[in-house]
């Protein structure tokens, strides 16, 4: 486990591993966690993510980038696939493979999206819709860490239907806020009219730019430059701010 | 539609796994410097167009082709003719 932050290391190079499906979960109608026996697995950062490989019988294969959303506990990795209606890879993850069902998995890979417990300052994760995977590896791993960083998260979606992750997220962590922004459709009884991100939203549920946070956004490309733009007129370091964009055509 | 195309792109993060076959290091922490703008970021937060042959990242400012890589069956290829340099972050040299 020790060795997989140690970079340059030959005998560790990025290879093609089997990895067994063990259990899945639903977390939405269109999103599925996959839970997945990787032997020799050699642990993984919080944001990192995997190369997943399919090959058909006639050995076209396809292959896509999924973030990790499990904190590093042993041979297992977590991944959450969003069905892509169109999508060559997204469609058979989530409707197709069966418990004992084997794909090729490369990784982890990614070295700047990433947040290491030993950062001590505050952070903002700033998830619109299926952005919010790699940043709840994020918040599993402050938690398995035992880590009292103080760690905001906003979250966009459409409809309270689309949440990840609950309950899990509803569960309180002590030093975690969650906020919900709703794109259309609010939870009955909430306060703030539906809409997409704003500053009112990041300077309510986020943190002040003097504290100096580390910020963390990811999700599809638009909301992603929209979110970082909002913190940089807040007076946010752009040096600061991590993002990940996920293609309009992941699939 | 003009529109569709231009967005058509992914971010430097997604160069991490091809790159991981032929760097040692993570490529996509280091800050490449673009030689038609000048500016300075990390690998992660260039344009990354996939839907190329090969994949075809640009300068996020400018959109000048930074870097480009084609894999094939028994080698890979990478053009970095749109970067002036690389700094990759990296723990104190060993003895």
């Amino acid at each position: 486990m020790a060795r997989a932050a140690v970079p340059g290391r030959l005998a560790e190079r990025l290879r093609w591993r089997v990895a067994r499906l063990v259990s899945f979960v639903d977390e939405t109608e269109a999103a599925r966690t996959l839970v997945f026996d990787v032997p020799g697995w050699p642990g993984h950062l919080a944001g990192q993510h995997v190369d997943v490989r399919l090959t058909a019988e006639d050995g076209y294969t396809a292959q896509r980038s999924y973030s990790v959303a499990s904190a590093p506990a042993g041979s297992q990795v977590a991944l959450t696939v969003q069905r892509v209606a169109d999508g060559e890879v997204s469609p058979y993850l989530a409707d197709v493979l069966e418990v004992g069902d084997q794909i090729e998995l490369r990784g982890p890979v990614g070295g700047w999206f990433v947040w290491r417990p030993e950062d001590p300052a505050p952070v903002l994760l700033v998830a619109g819709g299926s952005g919010i995977v790699p940043l709840m590896a994020m918040l599993r791993v402050r938690r398995a860490a035992g880590s009292r960083v103080p760690f905001r998260l906003v979250y966009s979606i459409r409809t309270p239907r689309d949440r990840y992750y609950q309950p899990e997220l509803r569960h309180d962590d002590p030093g975690v806020d969650v906020t919900y922004l709703y794109t259309r459709t609010a939870a009955p009884g909430g306060g703030r009219p539906v809409g997409r991100i704003s500053a009112a939203d990041l300077q309510s549920a986020g943190w002040p730019a003097d504290f100096e946070p580390a910020c963390y956004v990811c999700g599809p490309t638009g909301f992603v430059e929209a979110a970082a733009d909002l913190l940089v007129s807040l007076g946010h370091d752009p040096s600061r701010i991590r993002t990940e964009r996920f293609g309009p055509t992941g699939g | 539609m003009t529109y569709e195309l231009a967005e058509r792109y992914e971010d430097g993060n997604a160069l991490a796994g091809p790159l991981a076959e032929i760097f040692a290091v993570d490529i996509t922490s280091a800050t490449g410097r673009c030689t038609a703008c000048g500016t300075t970021g990390p690998v992660a937060a260039l344009r990354v167009y996939v839907h190329a042959p090969g994949m075809v990242a640009r300068c996020a400012e400018c959109d000048h082709v930074v870097l480009r890589l084609v894999r094939g069956p028994d080698s890979a290829w990478l053009d970095l003719r749109g970067t002036v340099s690389l700094r990759f972050p990296l723990p104190p040299a060993a003895d």
